[in-house]
């Protein structure tokens, strides 16, 4: 097929600015239904928060107060005006159980769990693309078969069994090599403690590298049977070159995309991890806090995961949307 | 000059792709290899460069270019002899070039890598200078597009730039114009003269297009089954072919000039493995004796060229006179189009002002370049396009019809590949449009007599489509439509992605067809086709009828410039000996 109309290079980025902004519009909206959705969900928790909070014990005035001091009589629009008008001037309140401000609670495990996320892609998308190119270079071969069925095997294994499995490994009797706990001392920088962050980062390290490098090798393997591959070879290209620059560029996208995806979900999908090396972030602070009622808490938590999951799905967008080539589902 | 000797190409178990090919290019000159699909001139092509595909190794041989033998180099400089010694054109340059990267990277890359690189600046002024040569713009803007910007035609210049930049000494061009319309090919191949001139370069066109090769090549070989069945001068060959096979396709390609019997090559292609044994041309050859099959002839020098045949021909090839109009039979009009249009009338309409009669027996072509409308027609015919004026329907229909109608028109698409569920028996295919037609009727009579109706034995039923040659696959597609006892048939290019000697007998199929009283509206680019089966020509352009008439009459007098753009753009055999 003959193209149609040749673009220019104006009109295209006349059409990128409007998909951008077309994007962040729809972007907004969503946020303002999560907002409602969050705020919906914690209404409808079962049971008196009030008396979740004080205990069987409370009195009938203790209960009264605690109720008018959360404002749980007022109009169910009312308290959503009231807790928007809060989260918009930066003020996510107070956490009812430990009586501090949810900001200060929060922000501690937000980073701890932004820096073990950021620290684990920063080791395994580089492994995943020499990874992904070796074994496409290789398809079918024994190495190949053995990556391929090892990454499946640990992808199978649910994250609590891969956790165990490096602890008995890695901080027991066999080698003890790094904390079994890996609880942070409060007061210091994250980047300080390096040492506690090793083994749930190497459990994400696994779990992240073994589904990148299979998109990466699928990609590579798809871009190497296409026409334009052949053609660089009789163009007399060095293997390298052609890898490097007509390889890479194509099959990098679904990567890119999926390290989006991983990041967003790894913020507040990280539960088990967590749990399981006692690594204080925000998705065992969530967990917490919808156990003991702690409301404000739960609100801003999710509310930071979404908003997390929202500029992180934009950005990868972004990303994908100018490294995709024109003609080839680029500009829409 | 070019000089390739005892090239053989084998699988990985040592069955042959190709045997013994011998060819030599002088500077300057053009050779044409033709041969029809899975002949291997594709693998030739690639393998004078040293390469292959996955499974597949270069068993013996050697090229040569100025003496210089380049597969017994070392990889790094048989990497450096390609594109700079003997460059390769690519056949679709929409996909052998990079999405990714900007037409100058892909243009300009070659020259900055190897022992012989250029600096930048000079590099620049190399790449500048090919494109001035080849028409095309050569601003910084121009160079940073990618290939999604371009359009087919520009995009096969920049096949053909990359190809030439380097200077090379031999030129490769594999099937370079066949992605593209009569009007672009008709510049492309000029210029690969031009180019092929002024740099004094050898070069090797390989195609399955005989008129293509009869009006660029000096010299012509002949492939079939992997090996060289001929070699002549152009002039030679195609006035007097001397191997049978030669003979047949020649008299297998329709022509424009005047409308021929279709005489098709029976049989089809031997397998890989069914090659070895006497001469692979024995089973479908007219003039086959018991020695062809005992052992294999060589490829013996004649006076005039090589042929490995026992009993070579001498003589030139007959054509018999034009068989003229044919006006027997019943040939009422059986559907009608009135003044439709589709797309927005604000903007330039897709379709406006299509008015056409289908009749009885009779077949009806469609012809125009791409983005002429012809798909779009043919798509608003089933329903698959919505109109936004106008009338269509059967001429005996009550009016809205509709779709109630569908059963009796049905549709045949160019890729039988891609329309039969390739997890489906082609039994199973078949049976379901009987199914679907007919409920609650037992589908097999109607399945057989359909298979029947375009010579397919009821054997082939139990197989998948993937074990099919592409000629059977489009009559199974014929058959699944025909099971609907339709009044018209819809063709879509449905002989374009077939080699010629196939394209031969599914028109004789479709000619049988219209004996039996069924309409055909046949959509093609391909003139000869439509002058071997049509008898109402409609010409379109931009969405427009241009002409419309009778076949004969449109062929000898076209009146639109737009038709007449179209029939000097056809690349013709030369003609033979009227008979």
């Amino acid at each position: 097929m003959t193209s149609a109309a040749p673009q220019t290079g104006l009109a295209v980025r006349g059409k990128s600015v409007s998909w951008l902004g077309k994007r962040l519009a729809a972007s907004l909206l969503t946020l303002v239904l999560i907002t409602m959705l969050v705020f919906a969900a914690t209404r409808l928790l079962p049971g008196d928060m009030a008396l979740m909070i004080l205990g069987k014990d409370a009195t009938a005035e203790s209960l009264a107060a605690l109720r008018a001091q959360l404002h749980l009589e007022d109009p169910l629009w009312r308290q959503y005006t009231a807790w928007i008008a809060g989260v918009a001037t930066g003020d996510l309140g107070y956490s009812v159980i430990s009586r501090v401000e949810v900001a200060a609670l929060l922000t501690p495990r937000l980073q701890a769990t932004l820096s073990l996320i950021v620290l684990s892609l920063a080791v395994s998308v580089p492994l995943a693309l020499v990874l992904g190119f070796a074994t496409a270079r290789r398809e079918g071969s024994v190495g190949d078969k053995l990556v391929l069925f090892g990454s499946v095997a640990i992808n199978a294994l649910p994250e609590f069994v891969l956790g165990m499995l490096l602890v008995i490994l890695l901080s027991t009797n066999i080698w003890h090599l790094f904390p079994a706990v890996s609880s942070l001392s409060p007061g210091q920088p994250v980047l300080h403690q390096l040492d506690k962050l090793v083994l749930p980062g190497l459990c994400l390290v696994l779990l992240q590298v073994t589904y990148l490098y299979r998109l990466v090798r699928a990609a590579v393997i798809d871009v190497m049977t296409s026409e334009y591959f052949h053609f660089a070879r009789l163009k007399g290209l060095p293997e390298g070159l052609i890898l490097r620059r007509h390889v890479l560029p194509n099959a990098i996208v679904p990567a890119v995309i999926a390290i989006g995806t991983i990041f967003a979900y790894s913020v507040g999908g990280m539960v088990v991890v967590e749990t399981v090396f006692s690594y204080p972030g925000i998705g065992s602070a969530l967990t917490q806090a919808v156990g003991t009622r702690d409301l404000p808490v739960v609100q801003a938590a999710v509310l930071i995961i979404a908003v997390i999951f929202l500029i992180s799905n934009l950005v990868t967008d972004a990303l994908a949307h100018s490294i995709t080539p024109p003609g080839k589902g680029g500009q829409k | 000059m070019l000089k390739v000797e005892n090239l053989s190409v084998v699988l990985a178990d040592g069955t042959p792709i190709v045997r013994d090919i011998e060819i030599t290019i002088a500077a300057g000159q053009t050779i044409g290899l033709v041969g029809e699909s899975g002949s291997g001139k594709s693998t030739i092509a690639r393998a004078l460069l040293g390469q292959t595909g996955a499974g597949v190794r270069i068993a013996s041989g050697r090229v040569s270019v100025d003496g210089r033998e380049l597969l017994s180099l070392s990889p790094a400089d048989l990497r450096n002899a390609c594109g700079r010694i003997i460059a390769y054109v690519p056949q679709d340059s929409g996909a052998a070039l990079n999405p990714a990267l900007t037409v100058g990277r892909q243009i300009i890359e070659r020259l900055l890598i190897g022992p012989d690189r250029l600096d930048r600046a000079e590099a620049f002024r190399r790449v500048a200078e090919v494109l001035t040569t080849l028409g095309l713009p050569s601003d910084k803007q121009f160079l940073a597009r990618r290939p999604g910007e371009l359009s087919g035609g520009q995009l096969q210049r920049i096949g053909l730039a990359i190809a030439v930049v380097a200077r090379p000494k031999v030129l490769i061009l594999d099937e370079p114009t066949t992605a593209l319309d009569t009007s672009t090919r008709g510049e492309v191949i000029t210029m690969v003269r031009q180019l092929t001139q002024s740099m004094g370069a050898a070069s090797l066109y390989v195609s399955h297009d005989l008129g293509l090769i009869s009006a660029v090549a000096d010299a012509v070989t002949v492939l079939y089954a992997g090996e060289i069945v001929e070699t002549a001068s152009a002039q030679r060959l195609f006035a007097q072919p001397a191997h049978p096979y030669t003979r047949a396709l020649l008299e297998a390609v329709p022509q424009v000039r005047q409308k021929l019997p279709i005489k098709g090559i029976p049989g089809q292609v031997p397998d890989l493995d069914a090659r070895l044994q006497g001469c692979s041309f024995a089973d479908r050859c007219s003039a086959v004796q018991p020695k062809c099959r005992e052992s294999k002839p060589a490829l013996a020098q004649q006076a005039t060229g090589r042929v490995r045949c026992f009993f070579p021909s001498a003589a030139p090839i007959r054509r018999p006179g034009d068989l003229g109009p044919e006006t027997v039979g019943d040939h009422g009009i059986v559907y009608r189009v009135d003044d439709l249009a589709a797309g927005y009338p604000t903007a330039p309409r897709l379709l406006d002002g299509i008015s056409l009669a289908l009749r009885r027996g009779k077949c009806t072509a469609l012809v125009g370049e791409s983005g002429s409308g012809k798909s779009t027609l043919s798509r608003c015919l089933i329903g698959l396009q919505p109109i936004t004026e106008g009338r269509m329907g059967f001429a005996d229909a009550a009016q809205g019809a509709g779709l109630r109608d569908s059963r009796r028109m049905q549709y045949i698409f160019q890729d039988p590949s891609g329309s039969l569920n390739p997890r489906r028996k082609v039994g199973d295919s078949i049976s379901l449009a009987a199914r679907h037609f007919f409920p609650g009727e037992d589908p097999r009579p109607r399945v057989e007599a359909a298979l029947a109706r375009v010579d397919l034995s009821p054997a082939i039923l139990g197989r998948f489509p993937s074990q099919l040659s592409g000629g059977q696959k489009q009559r199974v597609a014929i058959a699944r439509a025909l099971v609907a006892k339709p009044e018209v048939l819809l063709c879509d290019e449905i002989t374009s992605a077939l080699d010629v000697s196939v394209q031969a007998s599914v028109l004789q199929t479709l000619k049988r067809l219209m004996d039996d009283g069924l309409s055909l509206l046949f959509v093609t680019h391909d003139l000869g086709v439509v002058r071997t089966i049509a008898d109402e020509i409609i010409v379109l352009k931009q969405g427009r009828i241009v002409e419309q008439g009778p076949a004969d009459q449109v062929f000898a007098t076209p009146e639109h410039p737009y038709t007449r753009m179209l029939l000097d753009n056809v690349l013709e055999l030369p003609a033979g000996v009227p008979a």
